[in-house]
């Protein structure tokens, strides 16, 4: 056998790591990052790492809703239900674009943080606001007429999906309204100053992430 | 130990002694420890609970319709015979509160938040505050569970998995809050649990020590980040459905209620796509504890350490596909009943090479049969007979005649006693010297788990064979039906055996409150394992280490290493020549 081949001498235990892999790293000293004593990360930090998987847990909560709606549907003859009012089609459709819009200010908003112009990056987050609670206000008219014309959560299995999706989103819209009210709040009173924006962007990821389900759920329960 | 935590580089300012009230050391503490064992103390309280209703099921099935002793003062109206809705109130609470409040409370409650700090060495959760909440978040859920027990018309009596239209029409079973109560219940406890999965997950990413790869994790956090995933996803799909069920009972939606054009069939949906990683949510955490254990006692390191992390993961992914298999005869098309099997056998797969690479770690191992190693064995063979059962039930032809028999009942009790208690008894054991100072007492240990062990198979090991013989699960009295009189001796059997395993746990409880208070007190590494929680003081203070956290230079397991010193490398030793480069 060459001495190519050889296995290489085993050093003593007290030298080995196991098995392939590399020992530890010689130095991770504390180079002055402020990473703490867990050596300097590369990934997100911890607020914006639970928000993501929030946002996991609550997709499965709306796919859960999702797939009843289309299990109840597919054993329907008729979809909708003879006899029950239309849903406004499209006043919800400007209403989305309106929604849609909130994310694109949020962007702007962002962008301008990056920038570091501080008074442009607030207006933008209560631009963001406003349009989210003219979504809001807009979902909540359409509501009350739809219930004028007799269609409610008890009426039936149409009535039940609709309210039910579009309701519990609806609450999601309003808690990440509470949510990014407060942040923007505090952004104007320069809380979250330099290098302290975590807070911010893991409201802005919830908030892209409420405005994201809203087209699959328009899709769903209006369109088709 | 303190010259391998001098390696450690990074300097920490941290560390200082916080002098805390009563109420926020013991009660709202946000210290993962106290959670830990807040959470194991609430599971072992529901375990108590949970174990007397399963006695009186198995009275009333032994001998039907006969007063119950010392039931008599509960059930006034009756003297103490058991009525049939209080018999489906009691086998529907027996499950429900030993799944949701005894096995994820202890597994992923007190050991998740006990063993992923101090193992991947983190002076805390990502979010102590959160943890705290989420243990007061589940411990209101427990009490509004438990409120049920009070309300006009008894407790929900659907069965745990509370099938519709049974459980969303209040005149079918009876039952009108206390199902409402078991809905509600079940929604905050989801809400709790999502807040304790996105803790543990976000601080297994986030807070490991340096040097801790993710392969050089115990497989215990590997098993209890992967119960932490599951629980993350399959929670929610649980809270929407009952929600839509507590809306069909209470605001008269129509999700599950045929009349108004809802379908029975989305309930089992739902709830099995839940259910199913449900199952795994129960047993992964046992799996585990049961790998951190053999190596030790085995003085080997773990046969396989990839494949047990890879199976793990598989499982989890697997877990996903199978669910259909709960509902082969609920008029599911052949052909998809046909892949529900095949999944489901291959799910198989990677348990049994987790099984395997148990076998393989004790195989020549010096083996100290300690009161955990009896524990994570018996898990190990408990296991294996309940993952066999479950190849039965997997197969369509056999599961067509056996489905909810008692050989279903004899195959979750394999798996969930058998498999998760036993692992939650041997993780008590093995980290109650850390937990709490103390060393628990051997003679009692082995009385307990002798007990336990004899006499839950006496229990469960029958009840595949009257399942095959025809008995229905849930039957109210099966002297009812001629074809089950035959066999009425093996229910009586079955019971005295539970009655004897309900004694068996006395010791259990005795050896824990005395030594809790009076057990001689623990040193440092009483087991002389590896891993990073036995570098912390016992029990280990608040942010667990001193000035400096532990620096991780191997894997978990490095036992009975020929040129080490000793028979064990803890994760912190540095190599030889390492110790230079010091700050």
């Amino acid at each position: 056998m060459t001495p190519a081949l050889q296995a290489p001498p085993r050093p003593p235990a007290e030298r080995r790591t196991n098995g392939r892999l590399p020992p530890a790293p010689p130095d991770f000293g504390d180079d002055g990052d402020g990473e703490g004593e867990h050596g300097p990360r590369r990934g997100l930090d911890n607020l914006r790492l639970a928000v993501l998987f929030f946002m996991g847990a609550e997709a499965m909560f709306f796919g859960a809703l999702i797939s009843a709606l289309l299990v109840l549907r597919l054993g329907m003859a008729a979809w909708p239900p003879p006899l029950e009012p239309r849903l406004p089609i499209a006043v919800t459709g400007l209403n989305t674009l309106v929604l849609l819009a909130s994310s694109v200010t949020l962007v702007t908003a962002g962008r301008a943080r990056r920038r570091g112009e501080p008074a442009r990056h607030v207006r933008w987050l209560w631009g963001t606001a406003a349009l989210g609670a003219l979504f809001l206000a807009v979902q909540g008219y359409e509501w009350i007429r739809l219930i004028g014309f007799g269609l409610t959560l008890a009426s039936g299995v149409y009535g039940t999906t609709f309210f039910a999706l579009i309701g519990l989103h609806g609450l999601h819209v309003l808690a990440a309204l509470v949510w990014l009210l407060v942040t923007t709040a505090l952004v104007a009173r320069g809380r979250f100053g330099e290098g302290r924006s975590a807070p911010v962007q893991a409201c802005a990821m919830f908030w892209h992430f409420v405005v994201g389900v809203w087209p699959v759920l328009y899709f769903t329960v209006y369109l088709i | 130990m303190s010259a391998h935590a001098a390696t450690a580089h990074t300097a920490h300012t941290a560390h200082e002694h916080h002098e805390t009230g009563f109420v926020r050391t013991y009660i709202f503490s946000t210290d993962h420890k106290m959670i830990a064992r807040q959470f194991l103390f609430l599971g072992l309280f529901m375990m108590i609970l949970g174990g007397l209703l399963a006695l009186i099921v198995r009275w009333q099935l032994a001998w039907p319709e006969t007063a119950i002793p010392g039931m008599g003062r509960i059930l006034r109206e009756t003297g103490g015979i058991l009525e049939p809705s209080t018999y489906n109130m009691a086998f529907t609470m027996h499950a429900t509160i030993m799944i949701f409040f005894v096995i994820m409370p202890i597994l992923a409650g007190a050991f998740g938040n006990f063993c992923i700090p101090l193992m991947i060495g983190a002076r805390d959760m990502a979010f102590p505050f959160l943890n705290m909440l989420s243990f007061w978040t589940t411990f209101t859920a427990g009490l509004i569970m438990l409120s049920g027990f009070f309300v006009e018309g008894g407790h929900a009596a659907a069965g745990w998995t509370s099938y519709a239209p049974l459980s969303a029409v209040a005149q079918y079973t009876g039952v009108n809050w206390g199902q409402n109560l078991w809905c509600i219940s079940l929604f905050v406890m989801g809400v709790g649990s999502m807040m304790g999965s996105i803790n543990y997950i976000t601080t297994i990413v986030n807070m490991r020590a340096p040097g801790m790869h993710l392969f050089r994790m115990p497989l215990v956090v590997w098993s209890l980040f992967i119960t932490a995933i599951l629980l993350l996803l399959a929670l929610p799909v649980l809270t929407s459905a009952v929600a839509m069920l507590l809306f069909d009972r209470t605001l008269g939606t129509s999700w599950f209620a045929p009349s108004g054009g809802g379908e029975p069939l989305l309930w089992q949906h739902l709830f099995w796509y839940f259910g199913h990683p449900e199952v795994y949510i129960l047993i992964l955490p046992a799996m585990g504890i049961a790998s951190e254990i053999l190596p030790v006692f085995a003085r080997k390191p773990i046969f396989g350490y990839h494949a047990m992390a890879f199976s793990m993961i598989a499982i989890a992914f697997l877990s996903w596909v199978v669910y259909g298999h709960h509902m082969f005869v609920s008029g599911m098309s052949p052909a998809l009943g046909m892949a529900f099997t095949v999944t489901t056998m291959i799910i198989a797969v990677p348990s049994a090479i987790k099984t395997f690479n148990w076998l393989g770690t004790l195989w020549g191992g010096r083996i100290q049969f300690t009161v955990p190693m009896l524990n994570a064995i018996a898990f190990v063979s408990m296991f294996v007979i309940g993952g066999l059962s479950g190849i039965f039930m997997a197969s369509t032809p056999v599961d067509i005649y056996i489905q909810d028999t008692y050989f279903i009942v004899a195959h979750i009790h394999y798996v969930v006693f058998g498999g998760s208690i036993f692992g939650a008894f041997a993780a008590i054991y093995y980290w109650f010297p850390k937990m709490f100072g103390r060393m628990t007492n051997g003679v009692l240990g082995h009385l307990h788990f002798w007990g336990t062990f004899i006499f839950f198979n006496a229990t469960f090991f029958p009840m595949h064979i009257i399942g095959v013989g025809g008995q229905m699960r849930r039957i109210y009295n099966p002297m009812q039906y001629e074809f089950l009189q035959h066999q009425q001796h093996w229910n009586v059997f079955i019971t005295y055996s539970a009655l004897l395993l309900g004694v068996s746990q006395i010791p259990f409880v005795i050896n824990f409150f005395w030594s809790l208070f009076a057990g001689p007190k623990a040193p440092l590494n009483p087991w002389n394992a590896n891993t990073l929680e036995w570098t912390a003081p016992s029990p280990p203070p608040h942010l667990n280490w001193g000035d400096r956290i532990p620096t991780v230079y191997r894997g978990p397991y490095e036992y009975s290493d020929p040129d080490a010193r000793e028979d064990f490398l803890p994760q912190n030793q540095p190599p030889v020549g390492a110790g230079a480069r010091r700050h």
